[in-house]
């Protein structure tokens, strides 16, 4: 491999990853807070990806079709929680875990009546669709935005969860939910604040997803979200950071492998678990990840 | 200040608290003791509507029996839990700001109090409070509940596995604490307890069995026998 083309595997690396790591931080915060892996995460971000489709078929802008697809998979993020997880909050976690897996498949098969299973294209503007040369090096626009939209909103993140009243009480919740309550907060409210969050952020990476496939179909979210949850856990699940770190470590080996042997190709998502598993046995806590009771963002 | 009618507490079918009745004054120090497992835990838990409960609790002349555990907390009646649970991952300052949550226009003063009246804090501000020794934890968790600026505090066992000079400077503090509130204070060690009080109860198997002014609940023989050691 030359230069340029490790250059060019690189920039795909750092936006594949971003994606991924956009999803996994939704994963890894609610899973901090409630102990849960919300299998319906990667299906919120499906929900993101149509709605800003829908938006933009409508004919408005695509910034504004963002914002709405945004908003909408906040509120169906928040109203899982209020409906589905909520009632469960003293039940055994399995219960929580299988309720989350009915949610996914929900929506997904309600996204399939409402829109069929035929993936349709999506249209991004030419702003987004330009493809940069440098030398030999083709650079889509996408490429370069994804990964730094990616590092300013984890730095927005950590900025919320280390230097704002709401994110010390969501690190608190992650400790002690009980005694959250007795500091006269409702705990309900800061764990609707982590689905939003979380929500949205799986929005963007929706959109990131739509705009460089360009085609949305709604399974999407199955593996993708599958693969952010993988990349949650070997950053070290219930730490911000770590699934930030996890998800561009999964994109890079994910386009490498490919990139060095193309006829494995096929195989690239059994490499991405397979990487998984690897680390997992060496550091079952994942690479930023503690003691798993005592998770800290 | 606080008046307890009926309180009764299930886990399934195990009765943890057959029925309580207590009134509490305003300005007091009133103590609940008991043995291990007499339902005092449960008891305060209850008050807060953090466990399942029966029975009616008015505070401050109203009635909170159904207000979440939140909402109680804004209303003035705070609860210093048993095992201390300090946030351990928050800093010193962090865990003050948590318990300034709802009263952020007086968070500098209060902060500032604090560090008056626990002088062992004023030195670890930025320290992650599962650092500190248990007795610094007690007094964490004890400061952290009086940044709401309540009406009353309800302490859960704040003697429990700290040395007995530690324990001598909590009792002075909440002994302190009585010229501004009130005070519910449960403990196993009932001569320490008893000694601040004004007021107590006696709790045994879910049920009051004796109460009366604290001092004459120091003299009197059955309570000696049981509770005090002879």
């Amino acid at each position: 491999m030359d230069f340029a083309t490790f250059l060019q595997q690189l920039v795909n690396g750092a936006s594949l990853g971003s994606m991924y790591a956009l999803i996994a931080i939704g994963y890894t915060m609610v899973y901090g807070v409630l102990r849960l892996i919300n299998f319906a995460h990667g299906d919120i971000m499906m929900v993101g990806a149509f709605l800003t489709y829908m938006a933009t078929a409508a004919g408005l802008p695509f910034s504004l079709a963002v914002l709405i697809g945004i908003l909408g998979s906040v509120i169906v993020g928040v109203l899982t929680d209020k409906i589905a997880y909520k009632p469960l909050r003293n039940a055994p976690k399995i219960s929580l875990l299988i309720t989350a897996i009915g949610i996914s498949f929900f929506l997904e098969n309600l996204f399939n009546v409402i829109f069929g299973g035929v993936p349709k294209a999506f249209s991004a503007p030419d702003y987004l669709t330009k493809v940069l040369h440098l030398g030999e090096i083709y650079l889509p626009v996408t490429v370069i935005i994804i990964p730094v939209v990616t590092v300013l909103i984890l730095g927005g993140v950590l900025w919320v969860l280390y230097r704002t009243k709401y994110g010390m009480a969501i690190r608190a919740l992650a400790f002690d939910i009980p005694t959250v309550k007795l500091m006269g907060v409702d705990a309900d409210r800061i764990i609707s604040i982590v689905f939003a969050l979380g929500s949205a952020l799986a929005a963007v990476g929706g959109v990131f997803y739509a705009v460089s496939y360009p085609s949305i179909d709604p399974l999407m979210g199955v593996i993708v979200g599958l693969k952010a949850f993988a990349a949650a856990v070997l950053g070290g699940i219930g730490s911000v950071t770590g699934a930030v770190i996890g998800g561009f470590i999964l994109g890079f080996t994910e386009i490498f492998v490919v990139a060095l042997f193309p006829e494995l190709g096929g195989y690239k998502d059994a490499f991405a678990f397979f990487f998984l598993i690897l680390v997992l046995l060496f550091r079952p806590t994942g690479i930023m990840g503690e003691d798993l009771e005592r998770s800290r963002f | 200040m606080l008046d307890v009618k009926n309180l009764q507490v299930y886990y399934g079918v195990i009765a943890a608290v057959r029925r309580i009745d207590m009134h509490i004054d305003p300005n007091t120090i009133v103590t609940l003791i008991g043995s291990n497992g007499a339902g005092k835990t449960s008891t305060l838990n209850a008050i807060v509507n953090a466990v399942k409960k029966k029975g009616q609790v008015v505070f401050d002349g109203r009635d909170i029996s159904r207000h979440p555990t939140h909402r109680i907390v804004k209303e003035g009646l705070s609860l210093v839990p048993e095992g201390r649970r300090v946030f351990i991952n928050l800093t010193v300052d962090e865990n003050l700001r948590m318990g300034a949550f709802n009263n952020d226009e007086n968070f500098e003063r209060l902060r500032g109090e604090m560090y008056e009246l626990f002088p062992r804090l004023a030195g670890k501000k930025q320290q992650l409070a599962g650092t500190l020794s248990g007795g610094e934890q007690q007094m964490l968790a004890i400061a952290r509940a009086l940044m709401s600026e309540p009406k009353m505090l309800m302490l859960d066992e704040p003697s429990l596995g700290l040395a007995p000079k530690i324990v001598g400077e909590v009792f002075e503090i909440i002994t302190e604490l009585k010229k501004r509130i009130t005070i519910l204070l449960i403990e196993q060690n009932a001569f320490a307890a008893l000694k601040i009080a004004d007021y107590g109860y006696v709790l045994e198997n879910g049920s009051i069995s004796l109460e009366d002014k604290a001092s004459a609940l120091l003299g009197n023989d059955d309570v000696r026998k049981k509770y005090l050691g002879g």
